[in-house]
Order: C-alpha cells, then structure tokens, then sequence
C-alpha cells in the first residue's frame, strides 16, 4: 500500500492554493468559536448560541457544515453548531436547553467556504466548575497540542494519536474509542480516521500538505459511550463528564500550521 | 464533528482460516482478515467461501475485521 492511501481510500495531499482557502473556512471557525464562548453565561440557552453562529459564518460568505449533515436521509443534523453538555460527548442539537452554573459545554463548529472545510472546537466551563472538570478541560486541551506537536512530515499517524492516549491515561482519564479524528479539506470527512489512541510508530506515514481535525474527546469515568434516541448525541455511559477539543491542521516540514487557532 | 469510529464495509469471504478467521475481499478492493462476532457465533451462523458479508473494520487497525452480519 502506497503511504498516501489507507484501506478506505486515498489520503488527499493539498496545494498550496487548497491551503489558502482552507485557512479562510478556518479563521471563520476559530473566530465563531471566540464569540460563542464571550456568550457563555447560565441562562443562554444552545439555540440561541446556535444562532449567533449561523448569522456570523453565512455574514462572512460560509455556511455551516454541519446543517443538514448525516448518513440517513430523514435524521440530518439540524444545527450549526454541536452543542454537548456535561455528560455528553458530541454531537448534541442545539435548542430550548438552557446553561446552567458549573456545566461544562462543548462546543464544535464546522465551516464550508468556496468548497472547503475547517472544523473546530473547545470545551467551556458555564460559570465556576468543580476541580474534577476544571482538570478535564485542561488535561484535553493540553493532549490536543501533544497531539499537534506529533503532526509532521516523516512521523506516522498513530504517533499523533499515542501523544494524546498517553497524556490523557497518565492524569487519569479516558480517551472515546468509538469516535475518531478525521482527514479534512474538499469534504468535511476525509481519509485518514485520526483515532485517540494507539501505538506509536504505527500507521499511515505522514506527508506535508495532509490536513487533519485532530479532535481528542476526553471522558472523567470510562471510555465507554451510548448514543441517545435522537441517533446523534452521545453520552458517556456513566454519566460522568467529558470534554472536546479540536482543531484543523496542516503538515508541514516542521511545526503543523493550526488553521482553527 | 467527529466521525463514527468503526467503519462498516461489505465485502466477500475469499478464504476460510483456523480459528474462525476468514479473509475477506472488500468492495474497495481491499483484503482484510476478519473474525466473526460473538453474537454471530451464538447463533451458529455458518460462513462459506462465496458468501457476502458486512465487516466492521477499527479505525486503528484497517487491516482486521470482524464480521457482523452475512447476507442471505
């Protein structure tokens, strides 16, 4: 197998050009995300962060990606934004749910302008949060950049995705197995899947000009999840918290470019 | 937005092995080598060299498989 394909297909290498308007979905996705999270107050509810969200990407020429998403024709997303609270891993729809003091809420944008992609998100704490989700959000932040830090030209993929098991596993948390990172660019979901955790030295070998969503979903408890009766939003299994950080990036020589920053 | 971790593919048994284990030729054109799932083992559902089946591939190892469903 050639290192640019996967068992599931080809692995795109962009262009220089590609690059360019992926870093302008990008900027929208970052700077959406900036101002969903200056609204983040108890008593806001999803659907009015949702919103917010939609007016500000289609003002900038994009439209949402993840509206109207989905595998099965009669269950689209209906969304801008995946709004999940606490327990929830991904995935949540926004609507009359309000936030309350100590959630924590997750919240993840995806953006497609001139028909490319950047899709990012953060976790927020609503309020003050107790110690146990406070160190969830730093721990998951923290092993996104170990994650990104593995992201480059010659290092393989599981490497990325090792940097962020180990980081995670070793302050005492979980990594989701039944999710994974993505390649991004032309579609929202591209070749390779970005899994959380694996071992390192293993994988497709990484070239300069993939790009990659490089999301960790860190649970408090077990890295066991159940999907609700809506078939989108996902749970923990035992209800304890969970946090998600993502962003889009590019492979360069050296240090990756993170196109959501 | 997060993708679905394990990725379902169908595909056709091309070999039987030891142990349960069979190799399977992906409609990607793809070979993997699969185990049939617990459940299917349960319910005695034998598999032959021919039959079309559905296989669950991880996003970690793309190259093993477990078997979840065969066609009728």
């Amino acid at each position: 197998m050639p290192p640019e394909r996967t068992l599931m297909g080809r692995v795109p290498v962009k262009s220089q050009r590609e690059i360019v308007l992926m870093r302008e979905s990008s900027r929208i996705v970052a700077e959406v995300l900036a101002l969903v999270g200056s609204h983040i107050r108890p008593g806001v509810t999803t659907g009015e962060l949702d919103r917010i969200a939609e007016e500000y990407i289609r003002s900038n020429g994009g439209e949402p990606a993840f509206k109207g998403y989905g595998h099965d024709p009669k269950n689209l997303f209906p969304g801008t934004l995946c709004i999940s609270i606490d327990d929830e891993v991904v995935h949540g729809i926004p609507g009359e749910r309000a936030l309350h003091d100590g959630e924590v809420v997750s919240v993840d944008v995806g953006v497609k302008k001139q028909g490319y992609y950047g899709d990012g998100a953060r976790t927020y704490p609503v309020g003050e949060t107790n110690p146990v989700k406070t160190k969830l959000l730093r721990v998951t932040e923290e092993s996104l950049y170990r994650g990104i830090a593995q992201a480059r030209a010659g290092n393989r993929l599981h490497d990325v995705s090792h940097a962020v098991q180990e980081h995670v596993e070793g302050e005492g948390f979980s990594v989701v197995r039944d999710l994974v990172g993505h390649g991004i660019g032309r579609s929202l979901h591209e070749e390779p899947a970005v899994p959380n955790y694996g071992v390192a030295g293993t994988g497709l070998v990484l070239k300069q000009g993939m790009a990659l969503a490089i999301e960790p979903m860190v649970n408090a408890g077990t890295h066991r999840v159940r999907l609700e009766n809506d078939g989108w939003t996902v749970r923990t299994a035992d209800g304890k918290p969970s946090a998600h950080f993502e962003h889009t990036v590019v492979i360069t020589t050296g240090e990756p470019e993170i196109l959501t920053r | 937005m997060a993708k679905q971790g394990p990725i379902k593919v169908d595909g056709v048994i091309t070999d039987t092995l030891p142990n349960a284990m069979f190799k399977v030729s992906l409609d990607n054109g793809h070979t993997v080598l699969a185990h049939i799932s617990g459940k299917m083992r349960m319910n005695f559902i034998k598999i032959l060299v021919g039959d079309k089946v559905t296989v669950e591939l991880s996003p970690y190892d793309l190259s093993k498989g477990r078997i979840t469903y065969r066609y009728k």
